[in-house]
């Protein structure tokens, strides 16, 4: 499964929206003459939206919703061949009691470990058509983005040619705290440049703003808006590595801001809350978020994702419930 | 199936076991009423709930009478220690009792459960507690030593928060070391029945919580009673006239709390994404039959078309159905007369020039129900930007500079309440400042405290309830 992503000229966003002479000094006065937004306001309607109860038949929707959203990810420095083997397995089958269990949308693995994936997802591997698991790949010298840009270019190249169809990039939050949006900017751009493959399509690029460390919500609205800008296909809140990675006010600013952006272009970009979503209750109060916020249309993983690993298990018990009515435990659902 | 059309969710009322009959609460007796009994309908299905006695003039004279018994004999003489330990009591089997009590509000009264659950309720219990912690401070509210209460306070409430309105009436005047007459309005006395179950569950002592159920005459007869000595009212401006008519020249102390034609003014600075949110539970909340609610909403000029487009957007998103449903967020009118009240001044205000607007909702067959509507073109000499509606009805009007706002806010002879949307500190405060209404809420709307004080200018009446002020009302300066 790929989401189709138009070979534009990476910038061509910004050009369109802020005149052809791009600036910093434009871009700065575009992100600092957006709305404000109001903390309290913004942490109640999240509260708000958290409370409604999804039960039966929605429930069992919004399961099956949530897996087919979920990118299936083991970041960690001890990750092997054999973990993400393993991670892979969990993705083709993730709950061999019921074979109507549906896929993740894709597994989420570092830059070196993406031939592993492929390979062990074989024919599973969506490569290109719309019905199998995609390989994503955080890049970009993630988590810290502390490195050259070469570095990070090199970086993404190299999962693209390994085969990623999508890439986990980080903005650098240091530039950005310093007001040096220019810096961010033309690093995405490049890193999406750096997305093209041989043959002129791109692998799909996801834009971890890595909100713990922007901290405030009128920063994470400058930085989605920026990220769109330069060309991200996704805006994806944290790395998982950093706390508090989603949230979901958070999470709604973000939504808020590609709602906006359709509003204002017609064009749908995609979410990604990452970390800390660990249950379905939670899952489930993302579904409701999206679904208030930006309408149905973006209840489709090409438009929303969760990025988590603890998630789908819960999920499985969840979904295991409604199917036999009685909760069973941790060893009815296998580790991956 | 939609994800949005969310199953089913609807919370049960097996927890409920209520009677078929209910009776005055007078001196600690359920008592049978003079009067003709009457039935409460939930107004989302019009089936009827249970049967309550009207209170005649001679259930109101004995229900005066328990009270001043008590207030003599016990709750007078009561230290203000144990007082507050009756008070505290009772907050505690308020909380232990919430569910249940929010079923019942959300069934007599048609609001959404949701609201009952996460408003009404837990507000009621907090203001309980707060008074309770009152009880032996009264040294402190500001009258001097060892102030006294009152006596005998007379209380009539109205139907848009039954058992809320109830705990701001009830909680300081039994503080203060008053006795209390109180009666809930006559479309919804069932959770003002549950209190006094309450009340006999914390071992009250008889006589000091009495609670009457009938109509306005009923109402009429307890604050007329020669032997009452506070009245606190919250209702229409038109019955508080006359309330306050009735006691010039008495000694009794009133305390009025009225209707409304709240301002939320939206400044092109706002927080855009939370000032749509303000605006619809400024206006939305119970249905806007809220005293303070926003119901005019003035937007600057210059992001007025953008300000109505997120707010359709959004009112397009809003569940309306079973009060008792979990995710209902616009439950039913809480009756026929109101609904019909309504619907008169919409129509006219559509017929003045205003242009009507209201999401696509389908409305049930049985029951009151009203969509949330906006009136967008709405200038301040339109009728339905000057009366009350009490209802989810939004009327929108411009304005092009700070001044032009205050002056439109405070063209309106009530003074309840008022809403300020902008980013920019400075202006919040000096718009705040200029405004005559007794509640400003800055960035936000709809927000109580037990330690706030909340009261009306001009025709909202006058008094305040919350706060050290909410504790004044119920004494005077001791000897």
């Amino acid at each position: 499964m790929t989401t189709p992503s138009a070979a534009l000229a990476p910038a061509e966003r910004a050009v369109q929206l802020l005149g052809g002479d791009l600036s910093e000094v434009a871009l700065r006065r575009h992100l600092e003459g957006l709305p404000a937004v109001d903390a309290v306001g913004l942490e109640a309607r999240a509260a708000s939206l958290g409370t409604r109860s999804i039960k039966t038949s929605s429930k069992q929707a919004a399961l099956d919703l949530t897996i087919r959203m979920i990118d299936l990810t083991t970041l960690q420095g001890n990750d092997t061949r054999g973990k993400v083997h393993s991670l892979v397995a969990k993705a083709l089958v993730p709950d061999a009691s019921d074979p109507s269990t549906p896929r993740p949308a894709a597994v989420c693995v570092y830059g070196d470990m993406v031939g592993n994936a492929v390979e062990a997802l074989g024919s599973a591997w969506s490569n290109g058509r719309d019905d199998g698991i995609n390989v994503a790949a955080v890049a970009t010298a993630f988590p810290s983005g502390r490195a050259s840009l070469p570095v990070k270019l090199q970086d993404t190249r190299d999962a693209v040619a390994a085969g990623a169809d999508e890439i986990d990039m980080v903005i650098d939050r240091g530039a950005f705290l310093e007001g040096n949006y220019g810096k961010v900017f033309d690093e995405i751009v490049a890193t999406k440049e750096a997305c093209r493959r041989t043959d002129g399509t791109f692998a799909h690029l996801k834009v971890i703003l890595e909100t713990g460390e922007l901290v405030t919500y009128d920063n994470v609205r400058r930085a989605s808006w920026l990220s769109i800008l330069a060309g991200g296909d996704f805006i994806k809140t944290s790395t998982g590595k950093v706390q508090p990675a989603a949230t979901l006010p958070v999470t709604l600013l973000m939504l808020q801001v590609v709602r906006d952006w359709e509003r204002l272009t017609g064009e749908r970009i995609g979410v990604k809350p990452a970390g800390g979503i660990a249950t379905a209750k939670d899952a489930m109060k993302y579904l409701v978020t999206v679904a208030e916020t930006c309408g149905e249309a973006w209840l489709d993983p090409h438009l929303f994702r969760f990025g988590a690993s603890s998630l789908l298990n819960d999920v499985l018990l969840q979904r295991q419930k409604l199917t036999t009515g009685r909760y069973s435990g941790p060893d009815y659902v296998t580790i991956d | 199936m939609a994800f949005l059309d969310y199953a089913p969710a609807p919370e049960s009322t097996s927890i409920l076991n209520l009677r078929d009959e209910y009776r005055l609460w007078i001196g600690g007796e359920w008592v049978a009423g003079g009067g003709a009994s009457f039935a409460s309908v939930s107004p989302s299905t019009e089936q009827p709930i249970a049967t309550f006695a009207t209170a005649d003039e001679g259930d109101v004279d004995a229900a005066v009478r328990a009270a001043r018994t008590a207030f003599r004999t016990v709750w007078g003489p009561m230290s203000g220690r144990d007082r507050g330990k009756f008070l505290f009591r009772i907050a505690r089997i308020l909380q232990e009792r919430a569910r249940e009590l929010a079923v019942a509000e959300s069934l007599d009264n048609g609001k959404p459960i949701k609201e009952t659950r996460d408003a009404d309720v837990p507000l009621v219990a907090q203001w309980f507690f707060h008074c309770a912690g009152w009880a032996d401070k009264l040294d402190y509210v500001g009258l001097g030593a060892a102030p006294q209460p009152h006596g005998v306070a007379a209380q009539v409430i109205p139907w848009n928060f039954p058992l809320l309105m109830l705990a701001w009436k009830v909680a300081p005047a039994l503080a203060a070391g008053n006795t209390v007459v109180l009666k809930p309005a006559e479309t919804t006395p069932l959770t003002a029945m549950l209190f006094a179950e309450v009340c006999e569950q914390a071992g009250l002592p008889a006589g000091v919580v009495n609670l009457i159920t009938g109509a306005g005459e009923t109402g009429a007869a307890l604050v007329r009673h020669p032997d009452v000595d506070k009245v606190a009212f919250t209702g229409s401006t038109a019955v508080g006239r006359e309330i306050a008519k009735a006691l010039a020249g008495t000694p009794k102390r009133l305390t009025l709390e009225l209707g409304g034609k709240g301002a939320n003014i939206v400044f092109d600075d706002a927080p855009l994404d939370q000032a749509i949110e303000g605006i619809v539970n400024g206006i939305f909340f119970n249905q806007g039959q809220v005293c303070c609610a926003g119901s005019r909403l003035l937007v600057q000029e210059n992001v007025h078309d953008a300000v109505l487009e997120r707010l359709k957007e959004r009112m397009a998103t809003l569940r309306l159905g079973d009060p008792l449903d979990k995710n209902t967020d616009i439950g039913a009118i809480n009756s026929s007369e109101q609904l019909a009240r309504i619907t008169r001044l919409v129509d006219q205000g559509e017929a003045e020039g205003g242009e009507r607007w209201a999401p696509d909702c389908e409305l049930p067959a049985k029951g009151y129900w009203f969509p949330p509507t906006v009136v967008s073109g709405v200038e301040a000499s339109s009728t339905i930007a000057r009366e009350e509606i009490f209802g989810p009805v939004l009327s929108v009007l411009t304005f092009r500079t700070p001044d032009e706002a205050i002056a439109k806010a405070n063209n309106t002879p009530y003074g309840l309440s008022a809403g300020i949307w902008s980013d920019k500190g400075s202006r919040v405060l000096a718009v705040a400042d200029k405004l005559r209404a007794g509640v400003v809420w800055a960035n936000t709307f709809n927000k109580f405290d037990p330690a706030s004080p909340f009261g009306g200018y001009k025709e909202s009446g006058y008094g305040r309830e919350g706060g050290v002020q909410g504790m004044q009302a119920y004494l005077k300066a001791g000897k």
